[in-house]
């Protein structure tokens, strides 16, 4: 009876070496340990068995019929292995190959520059007035304290529509809109485009500036300074100096022309800087009185703080960009180069 | 302003280096923009006497010349010149010498002769009669008297110079003449000034005031007008220092009178002018403004019409000068003249300047008259003019003269304190320090504890307040010593971006990040431009004074600069792009401008290349309106602009309101901007999708029953559109439908000719319970029948 129960497990043993694969090994277990498998056959067989037997064949038949079990788990088990092992070497991808990519953006530079400005000074307190780009000679000029004989008007400089309509040449009307808005403090920052007469390599006919204005009680010259200071830190690098030296506008008193540590040669004297180490960024000063007084502001209570500076100019100098045209050709290999950083 | 410092020290004693007076001027305000070292590039040419003058052996119109050149030796010279004599003393440009033009002399044989060097003449050596009597000479410069030999010519011709071109800000007319700069170099060194003289003595018992008679109608644009007569003129070149001084600042020599008058303008900064007598008809002089369609033909032979807006001189009968800006042929100085009438005024700078850029007609006087000349200084330079008549004995000087004014401006104070001054600085500065600073600059100053009262110097209009003193003490004291604070005494503010700037923000962002590149482009075009993208320009703002045809026009729409742009790019090979702006146009509600005009912010997109169609484009538009106009009903209806694709653009529609346009571009309008590619392109209303914006979120909470989908395939009409049946879909949906989308459209074989196949998924949801079979088979009924019905869609 033993012999029985052995032949069938050598049986197995070989037919199981020869499967090479998950199906039929699958087949084949249902094939002997199935509900009519050929180790159910021999339990059925029992009965031809003598009774004094039985219990020894019911235990063989039950040994193997664990060990059969075991074989075919361990068998599929590496089968499994082994088939994926082939999907996976048959779905290799070449890792080197170049990756599908989403199309990429970017704002323009003059955006980016635009935008680290406000982010400097929201973070002092700031907040952000747009004016119209076409706006009276009043708020252009008259409440700015550039009288009707002013040079700063003439036709070469200044676009007109009529004799007093016209584009705003700078973003100071910012200034006077705000201030006439009756509400104290003031802290804004007025960005725009602005518009004049001159086309070179250096002056287009449409530019940026971005006008900052703070009116309060005790507002100084060193306060402005402070401004200014943690602003160009912002821009340009951390050790950026500012230097104020005398200037003259209309709507300021005193008016300062603030210059910059060389951002290339950090004031040791380049090409850029010419040779000076510093460079011209902005204009500023203390607001006019005649200015507060205009917008209806008393300047015996409350004192202001006015600087405009050029977007262009900053920007040009930050990226070394030597012409400004470029940056209103919308060339995409230009404008790429400003993605996101 | 150009500032000769040899110049400058006839006024103020220098004794700092010319690097060290410039870094002093620039910390007080003025800006050196160039200095340049005048007779720089000479170099290597010494005075030398000729010794002897022989034929050239092999050329008939050369010289051998022995000369003695002191250190140098005695040289043998080739020369061709013809006015050189034995004995005299000539320039000699040695071997290695640099010309004035920069040309290097080197020593060589001539015709095979050996020459030392070259004999200069005077425009070899950058000077012309002006600067040195002889120098003009078509030939070798003589030199006029006994010079050491071998001296080097800058010495001897003093050529040697440090010119500073000087910024000067428009506050500053009182610095634009010699001495105003002067004043401010003595006051930034803390050196005396040293005027020039004024006095004068009246030697010819002539009175002004009885011989002409000066009248001034026209105060409001001439303020001040002084005359004053001299007689036996005798006209004649002016001294070579007086020539010296104009040469050096770009001025021609013409007569010793017309010399005064330029020296005045360019030593006090006030223009005069001299009349000949005689040609004053009727003995008299008018300041008013001219006649409509009067004549006057000035000094350089030109003719003028002028109107009432340009002020005149005249005489009892004519126009004699153009005030403030030139003279008239008819009454100029000339050899017969024997008595000038001299004027010294200050015109309004507004009218000079109009006056000067109407009739195009500039100079010396008319560029200074508008920058500004103060009130006191016609009488300094009237003085001025009649002390160097009397030192260059030129003429006789009347006795009394005529100033004309309507009423003289008082002397300005201001009361402060200086805590007033110090509050505008932010710093303390030592108050003895502030008052000796006011002292230098010619303020008189008196300080009363706090209480200072100062007294501003007559030329010094600019000055009206205490930020003005401010400045004067800071621009001296020094801008270093403000310390950086970061409003100290100020209140505390929010800032920040407000919700519309915040959601630009935003909607750049989400551009950039579908793919697009910013760009910023002119808010000006051409006129032809519009009519190219058939825009109304009915309403279009000119601009006056244009720089260009292309930039002459506002513009009123976004798309002709966003296509401009894409064919830029295309021209250059940049093949595939993304493109936006975000910008306004300007539309007047009527022409001429009377009140300022709309501006409305837009939004231009543009796509091109491989991979973009209609749909690209139009997907981004549907994300950005879902995004940023949430719940918002958004049709797209048939495009008719002339610009578009007849067939594939649409309209952007909310309710009423159209919100702007897209598709491809005409491809007509395409071949005119010489583009074959197709374009994609969108304009969208910005102004009134932000009418749309939103903050407000309101959560919908998610069933908690299974939603149930069903596809159908409906045949339909190809000419009928999704949207038509997406409409017929979500109106007889029920209140179960939650979600149509569209999933496949089909034409081919199955498909009748003519008819295409849609194919929809319904997804149903209830919640508050699970829907049945019935319910569900209800719905998608009523959806085929509507679709049957209005749409002669059949199910597949």
């Amino acid at each position: 009876m033993a012999s029985k129960t052995e032949e069938l497990r050598q049986r197995v043993l070989s037919e199981i070496e020869g499967v090479r694969s998950v199906k039929a090994l699958s087949e084949l277990k249902v094939a002997y340990l199935g509900k009519n498998g050929a180790i159910k056959a021999l339990l059925r067989g029992m009965k031809d068995i003598p009774a004094e037997n039985r219990a020894e064949f019911g235990k063989a038949v039950n040994e193997l019929s664990d060990d059969v079990s075991a074989l075919f788990e361990q068998k599929e088990a590496a089968l499994k292995k082994k088939e994926l092992q082939e999907k996976f070497a048959s779905q290799a991808v070449d890792i080197t190959l170049p990756g599908k990519r989403p199309l990429s953006g970017g704002l323009h530079p003059l955006t980016i520059v635009k935008n680290k400005i406000i982010d400097a000074f929201i973070g002092m307190g700031f907040e952000i007035f747009e004016g119209p780009e076409i706006d009276s000679d009043y708020y252009c000029f008259q409440a700015l304290n550039i009288p009707k004989d002013h040079p700063a008007r003439d036709m070469q400089d200044t676009f007109y529509f009529t004799d007093n309509i016209l584009l705003r040449p700078h973003t100071s009307p910012g200034q006077v809109r705000s201030m006439e808005k009756g509400k104290l403090p003031i802290k804004i920052l007025s960005p725009g485009r602005v518009y004049r007469a001159d086309d070179d390599a250096s002056h287009s006919p449409m530019f940026h500036q971005i006008e900052g204005l703070v009116v309060d009680k005790g507002v100084s010259l060193c306060d402005l300074k402070g401004l200014l200071d943690e602003f160009v830190r912002v821009i340009f690098d951390g050790d950026t100096e500012t230097r104020f030296r005398p200037s003259y506008f209309p709507f300021t008193e005193p008016s300062v022309e603030v210059d910059v540590t060389c951002c290339k040669c950090h004031g040791k004297g380049c090409g850029l800087c010419k040779g000076t180490g510093w460079i011209e960024i902005l204009g500023a000063g203390v607001v006019n009185k005649n200015v507060l007084k205009m917008s209806g502001i008393d300047p015996d209570i409350y004192s202001g703080l006015a600087f405009g500076l050029g977007i262009e100019r900053v920007t040009m100098i930050k990226y070394g960009i030597p012409d400004i045209r470029t940056l209103f050709e919308s060339n995409l290999k230009f404008l790429e180069q400003f993605d996101r950083r | 302003m150009k500032l000769p410092l040899s110049w400058l020290k006839d006024y103020v004693d220098i004794d700092c280096t010319a690097e060290e007076l410039e870094s002093r001027l620039f910390s007080c305000g003025f800006e050196v923009e160039e200095k340049i070292i005048v007779g720089g590039k000479t170099d290597r040419i010494v005075c030398c006497k000729i010794l002897s003058i022989e034929k050239h052996p092999n050329a008939d119109r050369l010289s051998v010349v022995k000369a003695d050149a002191g250190k140098f030796g005695i040289l043998q010279i080739i020369t061709s010149a013809t006015n050189i004599f034995t004995g005299a003393l000539v320039p000699v440009a040695l071997d290695g010498a640099t010309l004035a033009n920069g040309e290097t002399i080197r020593a060589g044989k001539i015709r095979g002769v050996e020459s030392a060097g070259m004999f200069c003449s005077g425009e070899e050596l950058g000077i012309t009669d002006d600067w040195y009597e002889g120098a003009s000479v078509n030939g070798i410069l003589i030199l006029s008297e006994d010079y050491p030999l071998g001296e080097d010519m800058k010495k001897i011709l003093e050529t040697e110079d440090v010119m500073f071109d000087i910024n000067v800000t428009a506050n500053r007319p009182d610095c634009q003449s010699i001495l105003g700069l002067a004043r401010e170099v003595a006051a930034a060194l803390g050196k005396p000034l040293k005027m020039p003289d004024l006095t004068y003595a009246c030697n010819n018992g002539v009175s002004t005031k009885n011989t002409i008679k000066v009248t001034d109608s026209a105060f409001e644009l001439c303020p001040r007008y002084i005359s004053h007569l001299i007689t036996n003129v005798k006209l004649a070149k002016s001294p070579q220092w007086m020539r010296r001084r104009l040469a050096s600042m770009g001025l021609r020599s013409i007569n010793n009178i017309v010399d005064i008058t330029n020296f005045v303008l360019l030593e006090i900064g006030q223009p005069m002018h001299a009349f000949d007598l005689n040609d004053l008809g009727g003995k008299e002089i008018n300041i008013r403004r001219a006649k409509p369609n009067e004549k006057i033909i000035t000094l350089d032979n030109k003719e003028f019409t002028l109107n009432e807006n340009n002020l005149v001189i005249c005489d009892a009968f004519k126009p004699v000068a153009l005030a403030g800006v030139m003279g008239g042929l008819n009454s100029e100085i000339k050899e017969s003249t024997v008595a000038v009438a001299f004027e010294s005024a200050k015109f309004a700078r507004d009218s000079i300047r109009k006056t000067s850029r109407t009739l195009g007609q500039r100079s010396d006087s008319s560029a200074r008259y508008e920058k500004g000349v103060d009130f006191y200084s016609p009488e300094i330079g009237m003085a001025r003019a009649l002390h160097l008549v009397q030192e260059l004995k030129c003429a006789d000087i009347a006795c009394d003269e005529y100033d004309l004014m309507e009423t003289r401006p008082s002397e300005k104070v201001i009361e402060t304190t200086l805590k007033d001054i110090n509050g505008v600085l932010g710093i303390e500065v030592p108050s003895d320090v502030s008052v000796q600073i006011l002292e230098r600059l010619n303020f008189k100053v008196r300080l009363n504890g706090e209480k200072l009262s100062v007294t501003v110097p007559l030329y010094r209009e600019d000055v009206e307040d205490y930020p003005d003193i401010a400045e004067e003490i800071i621009r001296e004291y020094g801008y270093s010593h403000i310390k950086p604070t970061l409003l100290a005494t100020s209140s505390i503010t929010n800032g920040g971006r407000d919700f519309l700037q915040r959601k630009s923000e935003a909607i750049k962002t989400f551009l950039v990040g579908c793919g697009f590149n910013e760009i910023i482009t002119y808010s000006f075009v051409s006129e032809k431009e519009f009519g190219q993208f058939g825009l109304k320009c009915d309403n279009a703002i000119k601009i006056l004074n244009p720089i260009s045809e292309d930039m002459a026009v506002m513009r009123c729409s976004l798309l002709p600069s966003a296509v401009r742009a894409v064919c830029y790019n295309l021209n250059r090979k940049n093949e595939n792009g993304r493109l936006f702006e975000l910008a306004k146009v300007y539309i007047a509600d009527s022409l001429p401008l009377k009140a300022l005009p709309a501006e409305k912010e837009r939004l231009s997109l543009a796509v091109f290349g491989d991979g973009e169609d209609f749909f690209t484009l139009k997907g981004v538009i549907e994300t950005l309106l879902e995004e940023f106009c949430f719940g918002k009903e958004i049709e797209y209806a048939v495009c008719s602009r002339e610009c578009m694709h007849p067939t594939r653009s649409a309209e952007i529609v909310c309710g009423e309101e159209v919100l702007g346009y897209f598709g491809q571009l005409n491809p007509a309008l395409m071949e005119e901007l010489g583009c074959e590619k197709p374009v994609y392109a969108a304009e969208l209303y910005y102004d009134r999708l932000q009418a749309f914006f939103s903050d407000k979120i309101v959560y919908k909470p998610i069933s908690k029953y299974p939603s149930v989908e069903r596809d159908i395939a409906v045949v339909v009409d190809e000419t009928v559109p999704c949207g038509v049946l997406m409409s017929c879909v979500k109106e007889a949906g029920g209140k179960f439908l939650e979600k149509v989308s569209l999933f496949d459209v089909y034409t081919g074989s199955g498909v009748e000719k003519g008819k295409k196949s849609m194919a929809f998924r319904l997804v149903f949801v209830s919640y508050d319970r699970t829907l049945n079979v019935e319910e569900i088979e209800k719905a998608v009924n009523n959806i085929l029948s509507n679709l049957k019905e209005k749409a002669g869609a059949v199910l597949r």
